[in-house]
């Protein structure tokens, strides 16, 4: 799938060479959205919540490095990518960018330089931000931001990725209008769309990309706006739409998840740990609330936010159903069992219980739970090989983990036991095969040798 | 030469439990507060992660969690006649090693002690009379009382997340609680574990001989749990993997599950582990504590760090052996009675009977640390002292706390150890056995106390603490007293065969088989300097900023395990801290 990708995505650019080369002409950055006085000073305080908006910590911070001096590895479509420095130091950072500049990097993807920034930096939803917002964030990098000296690795390519002007094609036909908002005109509404359309950049992982590698939709008026997507191989679930799992919750459960990372449901997984342990758990709690009443008037404009969520959709129970279901064999114990459910019974059940609902806000709810039943089985595999870690936040500081099974299960083992869970309880979701295991073992063990 | 780092306002000696506790109450005072460990870091994963805590060989047997006697250890005797030998295998109790201390391998048996218990020699000599207490016994008040700490046994409680059943809120009885207990202001905030087969038993023979059974107070969650912190428990699911053991499930109560990641997050806190306090430094006129010294393992060095307030938080042995080491109060000297450091060292008496049934199976792999049902029939608050001869009580209680195949399979007596024999008898008995245990108070002595030894001498070339205990005729009394209660319970039941194990005439004490962790007393609190260590406030009488917290503090032992006590007490000094120490450091008394 990659390698397609790539290759179409190599065509298309080479196609739209001819035409760069036609249109070859000075790049034109988007002005500021609003005038806003020379003097204007942002309110205290507004700068780091900007950035706590936008989430700049998660991706310009190395695992364990100082914050905003770049490093970290992002795993791309197009191969690996290094973040950049942003503090506000003269040589290897952000330091010597105006207020200009500084504005065309986030709503352009232009460099201080006028190279093309790839995509990764998701001025796609940037450019959406306030120009409030914009000078609360050059204003907290230039000013409480300590410059670092750190240039950090080069994010090196392969052709035709590396040719950095091909990226101006693909703006021309991947971005949306600058500032371009859903709105309801109902104010909890408009501001969690702004929320989550701009700054939150929740789109650059849940919506899926379009034939260019772009976002398929930038806002709520979009039809595959937050229909889910892919990162590094795990599913990102919808977050609208009859396969959304959070349009089963509650608007507390929601709220909390957000805030903490956990709730009667499920636990953050994967790259949204990250998310909530840098940005979310830093909302005000209005803005949480703004943000949840978004997305469930997107999961299910009826609701509203007070309405109670939607009786979840369970399907009926198939893993054996002469044998009574997947609880009465998981009880039953007979020694007999298959391998799936002998596995869980051994490795899963002291903490997720023979029905599959865990226990409120500590052990996930497996029944449901949308990185069991993902599309992409890659999250849950990498889950069961590796373990998983909910962040400690403000609410809730416990960093609650799972460990890894990865160390006593073979990978005959793992497919058996994530092909049970993607079947078992109300669960309906393809096999896993050994191959699939082994791919992502092999994974792991290649990133970990290239540390 | 000694480094010396950046002063504190609070250096805490220990992260066990009451290092927890203090570490978070003053951190959330804005004080910069560093708590020394001398052992390693735990987390739950990967440190108990499943399923490799389970390993009874390596944590039940090998003791992985517990202090290394060739690291730390006492010499102990039985009598001022004897010369003490040095603890070198651990067997009668297990001070526990590493951050979150006892707090990871307790079994999460909490209790609040009984009213009387606080005033224990007023309440004997205004309702007995004085010369009902042995000459030799130096039984003393706490210098607190029940009411004073009975909000910070509900604040402890409430943090623990503790599963029970209460039977006196607020003076109105609760059918199904315990009826002799004291007044609670409000019910537990889990209910109750459910109910292992041999403690429903023990429950219905109990009730028809016209006993109270009651669910045990459990620090095992029966239920999801969030508390003040915001810290989590899961329910546990009764593995029988507790005593010994950190928690692979997030169930039991422990540093870890209820304090330590809400502790981390904030700024103003930090901790150092593998560095171990040898001492607490004294200012030139020795009324206040200048900070103390460790040593840092991994530089191999002596540190010196500095602080404003000093508070010793390791395991109650450990704290009097850094007082006795700092001279901190005058030591106690038995052949006088004067002087107070280490004095009224004490212990726990226990016994049990087992029973044998050939029909009956009670699935031994399922339990919970404090799983099980108790009854207060012969509390220490039920007992005519006078009429009985012996002071003290216990409680009384059955339930399989442990589910570990090889240590937890009981034996009718006279089976052999090892061998075609035990292998048959295993066979023909695992499952079959229930136990009946009384957990009862022990008092303080004249000559059971600790003191330096004059011989041996620990790895950093410090004295060794020496201990000097034994059994006491009015305890072997109250025990042989709990025997003749329990055997006609047992009775009851109709056993196919059963066995007594109670202390008789006589006994002496052991230091082989494990018995108990609940080493008390030595840094005792009390209202007089003569008579006791620290005031009521934990805070020393000669250094007003050095405070002494746990058991070390008790005047004697309670009937009780004692870490509701110990939290209690906790929550009761750093109250007290707060609200009055920190805008004025004095003396509080």
């Amino acid at each position: 799938m990659i390698t397609f990708l790539r290759i179409l995505t190599g065509l298309v650019l080479l196609g739209l060479v001819v035409l760069a080369a036609i249109l070859f002409m000075p790049v034109r950055t988007t002005p500021a959205l609003a005038a806003l006085p020379e003097d204007y000073t942002p309110p205290e305080g507004s700068g780091e919540y900007a950035m706590r908006l936008a989430d700049c910590s998660a991706c310009h911070t190395a695992e364990g490095g100082v914050p905003f001096a770049g490093g970290r590895k992002i795993e791309s479509p197009l191969g690996t990518i290094y973040s950049t420095n942003i503090t506000p130091d003269e040589d290897t950072g952000i330091g010597s960018y105006s207020l200009d500049e500084f504005r065309a990097a986030l709503y352009d993807g232009i460099r201080q330089d006028g190279a093309h920034l790839y995509p990764a930096m998701p001025y796609a939803n940037y450019r959406k931000m306030s120009e409030a917002d914009v000078r609360a964030l050059y204003a907290f990098f230039m000013d409480e931001v300590e410059p670092v000296s750190n240039a950090g690795p080069e994010t090196a390519l392969p052709f035709p990725f590396n040719q950095r002007w091909g990226i101006r094609t693909w703006k021309w036909a991947a971005l949306s209008e600058p500032g371009e908002l859903s709105s309801t005109g109902d104010a909890a509404y408009d501001r969690g769309a702004y929320l989550v359309e701009a700054p939150g950049h929740c789109g650059a992982c849940h919506t899926p990309r379009n034939l260019v590698m772009g976002e398929a939709g930038y806002t709520a008026m979009d039809g595959d706006f937050l229909m889910g997507g892919e990162i590094d191989g795990w599913t990102a679930p919808p977050l609208r739409g009859p396969d959304s799992a959070i349009r089963n919750w509650s608007a507390e459960d929601l709220k909390l998840y957000l805030a903490s990372g956990r709730n009667n449901h499920a636990g953050v997984n994967g790259e949204m740990q990250l998310v909530v342990r840098d940005s979310l758990q830093y909302f005000t709690n209005e803005d949480l609330d703004a943000v949840v009443a978004y997305l469930r008037a997107l999961g299910d404009p009826a609701a509203g936010d007070n309405a109670p969520p939607v009786d979840p959709p369970r399907t009926a129970d198939r893993l054996d159903p002469s044998a009574g279901g997947t609880q009465a064999v998981l009880t039953a114990a007979e020694p007999g069992m298959a391998l799936g459910p002998r596995l869980y019974l051994d490795n899963c059940n002291a903490c997720h219980f023979v029905d599959g609902r865990g226990a409120d806000q500590v052990f996930p709810e497996l029944d449901g739970n949308p990185l069991v039943t993902a599309p992409s089985a890659t999250g849950l595999i990498d889950t069961i090989l590796n373990g998983a870690e909910v962040p400690s936040t403000t609410v809730r500081p416990y960093s609650l983990r799972m460990p890894d099974f990865g160390h006593r299960l073979s990978d005959e083992e793992v497919a058996e036991l994530a092909t049970f869970l993607r079947s078992a309880w109300s669960n309906s979701a393809d096999a896993v095969t050994t191959a699939d295991v082994t791919a992502r073992r092999e994974t792991a063990e290649e990133r970990a040798a290239a540390e | 030469m000694a480094r010396t780092e950046p002063k504190k306002d609070v250096v805490i000696v220990g992260l066990g439990w009451t290092g927890s506790i203090m570490g978070i109450e003053m951190a959330k005072q804005g004080l910069e507060v560093l708590a020394l460990e001398r052992g390693a870091d735990r987390y739950t994963v990967p440190d108990f992660r499943y399923p490799d805590v389970i390993d009874e060989l390596k944590y039940g047997v090998r003791f992985g969690f517990m202090q290394k006697p060739r690291n730390s250890t006492v010499t102990i005797r039985r009598t001022l006649q004897e010369t003490a030998l040095p603890y070198r295998q651990l067997g009668s109790f297990l001070p526990g090693d590493g951050v979150g201390g006892a707090g990871i391998h307790w079994n999460g048996h909490n209790w609040r002690a009984m009213e009387n218990e606080f005033i224990l020699r007023s309440y004997v000599e205004d309702n007995f009379g004085a010369d009902i207490i042995p000459e030799d016994m130096t039984i003393q008040d706490w210098g607190v009382t029940y009411a004073e700490l009975e909000p910070h046994f509900d604040r402890f409680e409430y943090m623990l997340g503790l599963s029970g059943q209460a039977g006196n809120v607020n003076g109105q009885i609760i059918e199904g609680g315990n009826p002799f207990e004291a007044p609670r202001s409000r019910d537990f905030p889990l209910p109750p574990l459910k109910q292992t087969y041999d403690a429903t038993l023990f429950a219905d023979a109990a009730r028809a001989m016209g006993y109270h059974p009651f669910p045990r107070p459990a620090a095992n969650a029966s239920g999801v749990w969030t508390n003040e912190y915001g810290m989590q428990l899961g329910p546990c699911n009764y593995c029988g993997f507790c005593e010994r053991y950190g928690c692979l499930n997030y169930s039991k109560a422990s540093p870890q599950t209820c304090i330590l990641d809400a502790l981390r997050r904030m700024p103003n806190f930090s901790y150092r582990t593998n560095s171990e306090v040898l001492r607490v430094d004294l200012a030139e006129d020795r009324q206040t504590a200048t900070g103390v010294t460790y040593w840092d393992e991994e530089a191999q060095e002596e540190v010196f760090q500095p602080a404003d307030i000093v508070m010793l938080c390791a395991y109650s042995l450990h704290n009097v052996h850094l007082m006795l080491l700092s001279g901190i109060g005058e030591p106690y000297n038995p052949a006088t009675g004067e002087g107070v450091t280490g004095k009224n060292y004490a212990y726990q008496m226990n016994g049990g009977t087992t029973l044998f049934f050939k029909d009956k199976l009670f699935n031994p792999f399922i339990g919970a640390g404090a799983n099980g049902m108790s009854m207060d029939d012969f509390a220490i608050n039920q007992i005519d002292f006078a009429a009985e001869g012996f002071i003290g009580g216990s409680y009384i209680t059955a339930g399989v706390t442990n589910g570990q195949p090889i240590r937890g399979i009981g034996l009718p007596s006279g089976t052999a150890s090892w061998g075609e024999e035990w292998k048959t008898a295993i066979t023909e008995w695992y499952g079959h056995s229930m136990s009946i245990g009384s957990h009862g108070s022990n008092m303080a002595y004249r000559d059971c106390y600790l003191d330096l030894d004059p011989t041996y001498t620990d790895r950093h070339g410090r004295p060794l603490m020496r201990m000097t205990f034994n059994w006491k005729p009015n305890d072997i009394r109250m025990t042989q007293f709990m025997r003749s209660k329990i055997e006609p319970i047992a009775e009851s039941m109709n056993p196919d065969t059963w066995q007594s194990s109670y202390k008789g005439e006589g006994a002496q004490y052991d230091v082989r088989p494990y018995q108990t962790t609940h080493n008390v007393g030595g840094a005792i609190m009390g209202d007089d300097p003569n008579t006791s260590v620290v005031n009521r406030y934990l805070q020393a009488w000669g250094q007003h900023n050095l405070f002494s917290l746990g058991a070390a503090a008790f005047p004697q032992n309670i009937q009780y395990n004692p870490t509701g006590v110990v939290g209690a007490l906790a929550y009761w000094a750093a109250d007290a801290i707060t609200r009055d120490y920190l805008p004025n450091p004095r003396p509080l008394v």
